[in-house]
C-alpha cells in the first residue's frame, strides 16, 4: 500500500478566517477515506485545496505524486472532482455533458464517446443517456456527475457531499458505484454528512471547526470516542436521573422513546438498571446491547471541542 | 519515449480540442435556448426597422399654419408657392397669429407663416415686404431643419418677385450646393452605419456579459475550473460562437440596411465585414470584462446596457457629431469602440473611402478588443483563488 495523498500541515485562510487548521493525513490507494462533519466545519475546503481549486495558505499536499501548491494542473489531470452544488449543464443532454467534459479533459472526440458510452453503463444511465439533464431526477443527476469526474480514469476521484438531497435509495445505490470503484483501485474521497453513509468508508476523518480531530477507521473511532457498553433501555415511565444514578453509568440520554446508555462494561449490569429503574416506577423494562454508530462519536467529539484529534 | 517530443506534437492538438469542445457547448447553449436565438437574430432587424423609420430627420410634410391678413393676389401666390412641394403641409388659416401660437400647443402646427396686411401693396410700391415665420421649437432638430428650409424658400421667392419687378439677375452671388455622397440628404444613408454599430454593441455585449456569469451562478464554473481547461481555452471557446451569431447580425442588419433603406455598400464588403469583425471582437471582449467582473447574471445585464447603449447612441458620433461635444466628452469618446466603428463603416460604405482613413479605426479597435480579453482573461485568474 501506498499513500496517493499526502496532507501535511494544510492551513487554508479567507482574509482573517481560518477555514482549515493544520490539517495532517494521509491516504492510502484503493481506500474510500470519508471525511465527516457539519457545514461550515472545512470539509468543502479541503477538497478544494486537494483538487488544486484553491492554494493553500500553509502546509503541503501531495495528491497523486504532484504538489497541490506547485502542479495544480497535473493535480487536476489526475483527479476527478464532484462539486457540492450539482454542476452539468442542464439544457445539455446526459451524453452532451459527458461529451464536453470529456473535451475538456482532452480525450479525443472517438475514444470520449465510447468512453461516456461506458461510463453511463456503469452508473446505470444507459436510458437517460439523450435526456437533457434538467429532465434528470436528483438521484440520476448526481450518478451523472460521478461519471463526469470519471471520464478521464483519474487515480483519485473527490466526492463532495455527493448524496446531499438525494432519497435513501439511490444513496444506497450510489454508495454501491462508491465500493465497486474503490475495488477497481480507484481512491476516494468523500465528504458526507450522513453519517451511517460514513460508515461505509474504510477511514473516516473528523473535521471540527477547521481542525482534524479524529481519524480512523469506523471501529477504532467507536472504539476511541464511545468506549464501554452501550445499551437501549425500552419501557414506559422510564426516569433518566434514576438511570445516571446507578453506578457504573458515564452517560445517558433520551433515543427515541427509549434510553441510550453508558457506562463500565463490568460494573454497569443489567439487573443494577432495571432494579434502579422499576424502583422509579418503570414498568416493562427491557435491555438491549448496542453498538455505538459513528453518530455517537460525532456528538463525542464535537460536544467538547478542541479535544482529542 | 521522449516526453519533450510527444508534448510538442500534442500540444496543439490538445489546445485545439479543448477549445472545440468549449466552443461547441457555448454553441449548444445558444441554440438550445430558442429565445436567445430568436432575441439574438430576430431584434436586430425590429431594432434597424424601429430605429430607421423612427429615428429621422428628414424634414418632410411639416404642417404649417397659414395667416393670411392681406387676402391680395400676392399673398395668395406666396401661400400656394410654399405648399407646391412636400415640405410644407397645409395645417389650416387662421386670421390671427395668436391663433397659430394655439395650433402649436394642440399640435396641429409646426410652422407659421403670416402675412401683414399690407403686403400686398408694398409689394406693388416696389418697396420690400415683411411677412413673419412662427416656429415650433420645443422639438428643437425638427425646428431647426424646417426653418432653414423655410429660409431657403424665402430667398428663393425673393429672387424670383426680384426678377419680376426688376427685370434684372437677381443674386450677385450664388452658392450652389452640391451634396456629395449622399445627393438626397437622406438621414438613413447616415444613420443605418451607425445603427449597425448600436445594434451590435447592444447585442454583443449583453449576450456575451451572460455567459460567464450564469455558469458562476450555476456552479459549473467550478466544476469547469477542476478541469485542466485553461482561462484562455475558456475564453477563446466562449467568444467563438458569439463571434459567428455576431457577424450573421451584421449580415442581416447590412442587408436589411440596404434593402429597406437603400443604403448602398459603395466600398469593399471585405473591407466592411473585416472592421465589424473587429468591432464585434472588441464588443466581445467588453461583454466578457462584465460578465467575468460580476459573476452575476442580473447584475451583468444592467452594467452591459448601460455601458453599451448610451456610449454607442449618445458618444459615437451616430447621432451627435463629435465634433460638437464639449472637449472632456470627445476624449471620452476616444475609449468607446462604437466611435471607430461608426466612423471607419461610414467611410467604407458612403465614400470608399481609401483603407489608409481606416487603418487608424481598425487599429484603435484590435487595441480594444486585446485589452478587454486581456483584462477578462487576468480577471478570471483571480476569482478563482477566492473560491469559497
Amino acid at each position: 500500500m501506498s499513500a496517493v495523498i499526502e496532507v501535511r500541515d494544510l492551513t487554508r485562510r479567507f482574509g482573517d478566517f481560518v477555514a482549515v487548521k493544520s490539517v495532517s493525513f494521509q491516504v492510502e490507494r484503493g481506500e474510500v477515506f470519508g471525511y465527516l462533519g457539519a457545514n461550515g466545519a472545512g470539509k468543502s475546503t479541503t477538497i478544494r485545496v486537494l483538487c488544486g481549486l484553491l492554494s493553500p495558505s500553509s502546509g503541503s499536499a501531495i495528491v497523486a505524486g504532484h504538489d497541490v501548491a506547485k502542479a495544480p494542473e497535473s493535480v487536476r489531470l489526475a483527479v476527478g472532482y464532484m462539486s457540492q452544488r450539482f454542476s452539468l449543464y442542464p439544457d445539455l443532454t446526459a451524453l452532451e455533458n459527458l461529451d464536453f467534459f470529456g473535451g475538456a479533459y482532452r480525450i479525443p472526440r472517438k475514444e470520449r464517446l465510447r468512453r461516456a458510452e461506458e461510463l453511463l453503463a456503469a452508473v446505470g444511465l444507459e436510458h437517460g443517456r439523450d435526456a437533457l439533464v434538467s429532465s434528470l431526477p436528483g438521484g440520476m443527476r448526481q450518478r451523472l456527475a460521478l461519471a463526469g469526474a470519471l471520464l478521464h480514469k483519474p487515480a483519485i476521484v473527490f466526492l463532495d457531499e455527493p448524496t446531499a438531497g438525494v432519497d435513501p435509495s439511490a444513496r444506497r445505490r450510489f454508495w454501491r458505484i462508491i465500493r465497486g470503484l474503490a475495488e477497481e483501485g480507484t481512491t476516494v474521497f468523500v465528504t458526507t454528512h450522513y453519517m451511517d453513509e460514513a460508515e461505509y468508508c474504510g477511514r473516516v476523518g473528523l473535521m471540527v471547526d477547521g481542525k482534524l480531530v479524529a481519524l480512523d477507521t469506523p471501529s477504532g473511532l467507536k472504539r476511541e470516542f464511545v468506549p464501554g457498553r452501550l445499551v437501549l433501555v425500552r419501557g414506559s415511565l422510564l426516569v433518566l436521573d434514576a438511570i445516571r444514578a446507578v453506578p457504573g453509568v458515564w452517560e445517558a440520554h433520551a433515543f427515541g422513546s427509549g434510553l441510550h446508555v453508558r457506562g463500565d462494561p463490568t460494573a454497569m449490569t443489567d439487573d443494577l438498571m432495571r432494579a434502579a429503574l422499576q424502583g422509579s416506577g418503570a414498568i416493562d423494562v427491557s435491555i438491549d446491547p448496542q453498538v455505538p454508530t459513528l453518530e455517537d462519536v460525532f456528538l463525542a467529539v464535537a460536544g467538547q471541542p478542541g479535544s482529542g484529534g | 519515449m521522449n516526453p519533450r517530443k510527444t508534448r510538442q506534437r500534442s500540444r496543439p492538438r490538445r489546445f485545439f480540442i479543448r477549445v472545440y469542445a468549449m466552443a461547441l457547448k457555448e454553441w449548444m447553449h445558444i441554440v438550445r435556448d430558442v429565445r436567445t436565438l430568436y432575441f439574438a437574430l430576430g431584434m436586430p432587424v425590429v431594432m434597424l426597422i424601429a430605429f430607421g423609420y423612427a429615428v429621422s430627420f428628414d424634414i418632410d410634410n411639416v404642417p404649417t399654419a397659414v395667416v393670411d391678413q392681406d387676402h391680395s393676389a400676392q399673398s395668395r401666390a406666396l401661400v400656394q408657392h410654399l405648399f407646391s412641394g412636400s415640405t410644407f403641409r397645409n395645417a389650416g388659416s387662421f386670421e390671427r397669429s395668436d391663433e397659430v401660437e394655439a395650433a402649436f400647443r394642440r399640435g396641429d402646427a409646426r410652422l407659421g407663416l403670416v402675412i401683414p396686411k399690407d403686403y400686398g401693396r408694398t409689394l406693388a410700391r416696389g418697396e420690400p415686404a415683411r411677412v413673419q415665420l412662427m416656429v415650433d421649437a420645443a422639438d428643437n432638430m425638427t425646428a431647426t431643419s424646417a426653418l432653414s428650409f423655410a429660409v431657403r424658400f424665402g430667398l428663393e421667392r425673393n429672387n424670383a418677385m426680384a426678377w419680376e419687378v426688376t427685370g434684372s439677375r437677381p443674386w450677385m452671388l450664388e452658392a450652389r450646393v452640391r451634396a456629395m455622397f449622399n445627393p438626397g440628404m437622406r438621414s438613413a444613408l447616415f444613420l443605418v452605419p451607425g445603427l449597425v454599430s448600436t445594434i451590435q454593441a447592444m447585442m454583443a455585449v449583453l449576450l456575451t456579459a451572460l455567459t460567464v456569469a450564469r455558469e458562476w451562478e450555476r456552479g459549473t464554473m467550478e466544476q469547469l475550473f477542476a478541469t485542466p481547461v485553461g482561462r484562455t481555452e475558456i475564453v477563446i471557446g466562449k467568444l467563438l460562437p458569439y463571434f459567428g451569431v455576431g457577424m450573421l447580425q451584421v449580415l442581416l442588419i447590412l442587408a436589411a440596411g440596404t434593402w429597406l433603406f437603400g443604403v448602398p455598400i459603395r466600398g469593399p464588403v471585405v473591407l466592411v465585414f473585416a472592421v465589424s469583425s473587429l468591432f464585434l471582437l472588441a464588443t466581445l471582449g467588453q461583454g466578457l470584462l462584465i460578465s467575468v467582473a460580476t459573476k452575476n447574471q442580473q447584475v451583468a445585464t444592467q452594467v452591459a446596457a448601460v455601458s453599451s447603449m448610451l456610449p454607442s447612441t449618445l458618444l459615437s458620433g451616430f447621432v451627435m457629431p463629435i465634433d460638437n461635444m464639449p472637449v472632456p466628452l470627445q476624449y471620452l469618446t476616444r475609449i468607446i469602440p462604437s466611435r471607430y466603428f461608426v466612423h471607419s463603416l461610414r467611410a467604407i460604405m458612403l465614400r470608399d473611402a481609401p483603407v489608409a482613413e481606416i487603418l487608424p479605426d481598425a487599429a484603435a479597435l484590435l487595441v480594444f478588443a486585446l485589452v478587454t480579453v486581456a483584462i477578462s482573461t487576468l480577471l478570471f485568474r483571480r476569482t478563482v483563488a477566492s473560491v469559497r
